[in-house]
């Protein structure tokens, strides 16, 4: 049986092992007195930047009223269908508003297609990244959930005035 | 014959027609909003300005008659600059509000500016504001910020409706359209402006806000509301009906529909009072039982009887096929006594579409029926009274609402057998109630009051169906919809079209009358009554066939 050739013929020292050993300890011992990056979730939590494409939520005016006028686009472009609207006449100036807008957080993508095709700036993608259900019920969030004061997305809309065209 | 050439193609064309007729009998569209191929010419959108060789200006090719060897170019730089100038103008002051407009995506506006438009506005100024929801009549509101003022709905109301009751008023910028003074836009015909409205101004107050448009799926029908037999497209989202609009048929309803008909032959549909699964009185109450039990408890009764104690009453509310196979268990019983209602109001007919006969297949039940000879209505009313007719059996018809005496000749009876879509006096009298399917959830035919039969299909699901299985049409929800979504969970009746309740209480009975589809029902109507002879429901197709019955003919 011929020997089998090795891509690379090991030196004297590596042949010892103790050196290889010794820096592979080296390393371990670097690593273990450099500060640490792991962030301890729960208790502390990640805050991400404007950019991330958390759930979906609806703006929601300092007055208390949303500010969708239930046109249904981002029920159409969804892709994966998670949009459901349901508009009704408003005797507000804007005519119409969602009687029931409800999103399917099983469907969801979070592609953001919702957030960019929106003419009212209406429905934003968040930072909320925390998303636990226990039944398909409750994943399919409604205007309760998906209401969010406007104050609190300022970081999103700011993001997409400088950068959506 | 005079030729004519558009963008290059040599078109034949009748001395008369204008550019626009023409070049659409051609398949070419020219771009258009005030002309209307039913309505007078008023020539004031300008959109549809074409470049005509050896004319020393553009023409709009609504008003202008086509000439022998005249030479057209509708997407020339010439014309195509004019008609971007012209959407220019018009979209000067129509507001961006398409996202709450019922009118987007089926408006021309949109369409138009998507096709031939710059794509931006220059124009800097504050758009020009108009009153807003105004209630023209009692079914449509008017946005006038939206109004391009094509004059459509003028001219529809003056020239097909003949009532007078709309009009311009102010001129330039402020034009806007309202009725006369003390006048409400409230004819018969009124919402037939809403599908002509090439944008989003005259809105349909029932269907207002329902629904986009593109979340609907369309099927093709047929209105009930009278012998006319509209063509129609019903719109249903969520196995829900939302929309009746009228479908362009020349030789019943042009592009027209009355307001009755679109507003209330689909609400039974998805009604509270809507018959869901089969009942059987146990005990003085009506009481669900399963198909087969109450096709057995119907079988069982029926055998106690005598033929001559029983008597059959079809419907003109039902389709042929239901009638036919209602003859046909009759003649297996030997029943002679078959007949069905008339339901005519005297008096409320009109010269446009309006027809006094309240049912869809007065003729079709005509037709089907012609074979039998024994008692008519009143004749089984009489027996009924005299106690001779112990047993009935009422196809989709609410015998006990005609009249009281009806209501209590029903009362009399030993067994009431019904089918029927929703409840009504004759149901509350009913020993056995047979959930029928309504004319949204079938397939079948009307022959109306011309002798022209058409067909219906189904646009709502039943139980018994499935969308894609059946061939229903679909809209994008049916198709990628599961049972976990709420936006797919729209209830479906526990019901069948009544051939097929009459074929399995046929089986229930011995006999030998079986049906997979209404398809087959009609080839043999084809085989057995003359007039449908040799015709089949690929024949008939979308827009019907006239039935060679020359003596019903009117116009």
């Amino acid at each position: 049986m011929a020997e089998k050739k090795r891509l690379k013929n090991l030196t004297f020292l590596e042949k010892m092992y103790i050196p290889e050993i010794v820096k592979g300890l080296a390393l371990t011992l670097k690593q273990m007195l450099s500060p640490s990056v792991t962030m301890q979730y729960p208790e502390v939590k990640f805050e991400p930047p404007a950019s991330y494409r958390g759930r979906p939520v609806l703006v929601q005016e300092t007055n208390g009223t949303e500010r969708c006028v239930a046109c249904g686009l981002c029920s159409r472009v969804c892709p994966a269908l998670a949009i459901e609207v349901q508009a009704a006449e408003t005797e507000l100036e804007k005519e119409r508003y969602p009687q029931k807008f409800e999103i399917n957080m099983l469907r969801c993508i979070f592609c953001g297609f919702c957030e960019e095709v929106c003419p009212e700036e209406a429905i934003v993608m968040s930072k909320d990244y925390e998303l636990v259900f226990q039944n398909r019920e409750s994943a399919i969030y409604g205007k309760d959930k998906l209401l969010v004061p406007v104050d609190e997305l300022k970081d999103r809309i700011d993001f997409l005035r400088k950068f959506k065209k | 014959m005079p030729t004519i050439t558009i963008d290059g193609k040599q078109i034949e064309f009748k001395q008369g027609q204008t550019v626009i007729e023409v070049a659409y009998e051609a398949g070419v569209e020219i771009p258009h909003f005030c002309y209307h191929p039913k309505l007078s010419i008023s020539g004031n959108c300008r959109v549809c300005l074409v470049e005509i060789e050896k004319m020393p200006k553009l023409a709009i090719s609504c008003a202008t008659l086509a000439g022998d060897g005249m030479v057209v170019h509708t997407n020339s730089a010439k014309t195509l600059e004019a008609r971007n100038a012209v959407m220019e103008f018009i979209l000067i002051n129509h507001p961006l509000d398409c996202p709450i407009c019922d009118e987007a995506g089926e408006c021309k506006l949109q369409d138009y500016a998507y096709a031939h438009s710059r794509g931006e506005s220059r124009f800097e100024e504050i758009k020009n504001r108009k009153e807003k929801r105004v209630q023209l009549g009692p079914r449509i509101k008017f946005d006038g910020d939206r109004c391009i003022s094509c004059s459509r709905c003028i001219r529809f109301s003056d020239e097909i409706a003949k009532s007078n009751q709309l009009t311009f008023t102010n001129r330039g910028d402020k034009v806007t359209i309202s009725t006369f003074p003390g006048e409400s836009f409230d004819n018969p015909y009124s919402m037939n402006t809403v599908d002509i409205c090439p944008v989003g101004a005259l809105t349909n107050n029932d269907f207002r806000f329902k629904s986009r448009v593109w979340e609907m799926s369309f099927t093709d029908s047929i209105c009930v509301g009278c012998a006319r037999g509209c063509n129609t497209e019903i719109g249903v989202r969520n196995n829900e009906i939302l929309r009746l609009t009228p479908r362009q048929n020349e030789e019943v309803n042009s592009f027209w529909m009355c307001d009755n008909g679109r507003l209330n032959t689909f609400k039974n549909v998805n009604a509270e009072d809507r018959i869901d699964g089969t009942f059987v009185r146990k005990e003085g109450q009506l009481q669900k039982v399963n198909w087969d039990e109450a096709l057995e408890v119907a079988a069982k009764s029926l055998k106690e009887y005598k033929s001559g104690e029983i008597a059959f009453v079809g419907s003109a509310f039902a389709t042929c096929e239901d009638n036919f196979v209602l003859a046909k268990l009759a003649k297996q019983l030997n029943i002679a006594s078959v007949d069905f209602a008339r339901h005519s109001v005297a008096g409320d007919q009109d010269d446009i579409l309006i027809r006094e006969d309240k049912t869809p297949n007065t003729a079709g039940a005509e037709l089907v029926f012609t074979k039998t000879n024994g008692a008519k209505l009143e004749g089984i009313f009489r027996l009924i009274k005299e106690g001779k007719v112990k047993t009935l059996f009422v196809m989709e018809d609410d015998l006990g609402s005609i009249n009281d005496e009806w209501e209590q000749a029903l009362g009399m009876l030993d067994l009431l057998i019904v089918t029927a879509t929703n409840s009504n006096k004759t149901t509350a009298l009913a020993d056995i109630v047979f959930p029928a399917a309504s004319y949204a959830e079938k397939h079948g035919t009307f022959v109306n009051f011309q002798g022209r039969v058409q067909r219906i299909r189904p646009a709502v699901s039943l139980d018994e169906m499935d969308r894609a299985l059946d061939g229903m049409n679909m809209s994008r929800w049916d198709k990628f919809g599961t049972k976990f979504d709420r936006w797919n969970q729209g209830h479906k009746y526990d019901a069948k079209p009544s051939w097929k309740i009459l074929a399995q209480l046929s089986s229930h009975l011995g006999g030998k009358i079986k049906y997979e589809m209404a398809e087959e029902v009609f080839a043999e109507i084809a085989n057995s009554v003359d007039a449908f002879k040799g015709l089949d429901y690929d024949e008939i197709g979308e827009l019907g066939i006239q039935l060679k019955i020359s003596e019903k003919v009117e116009k």
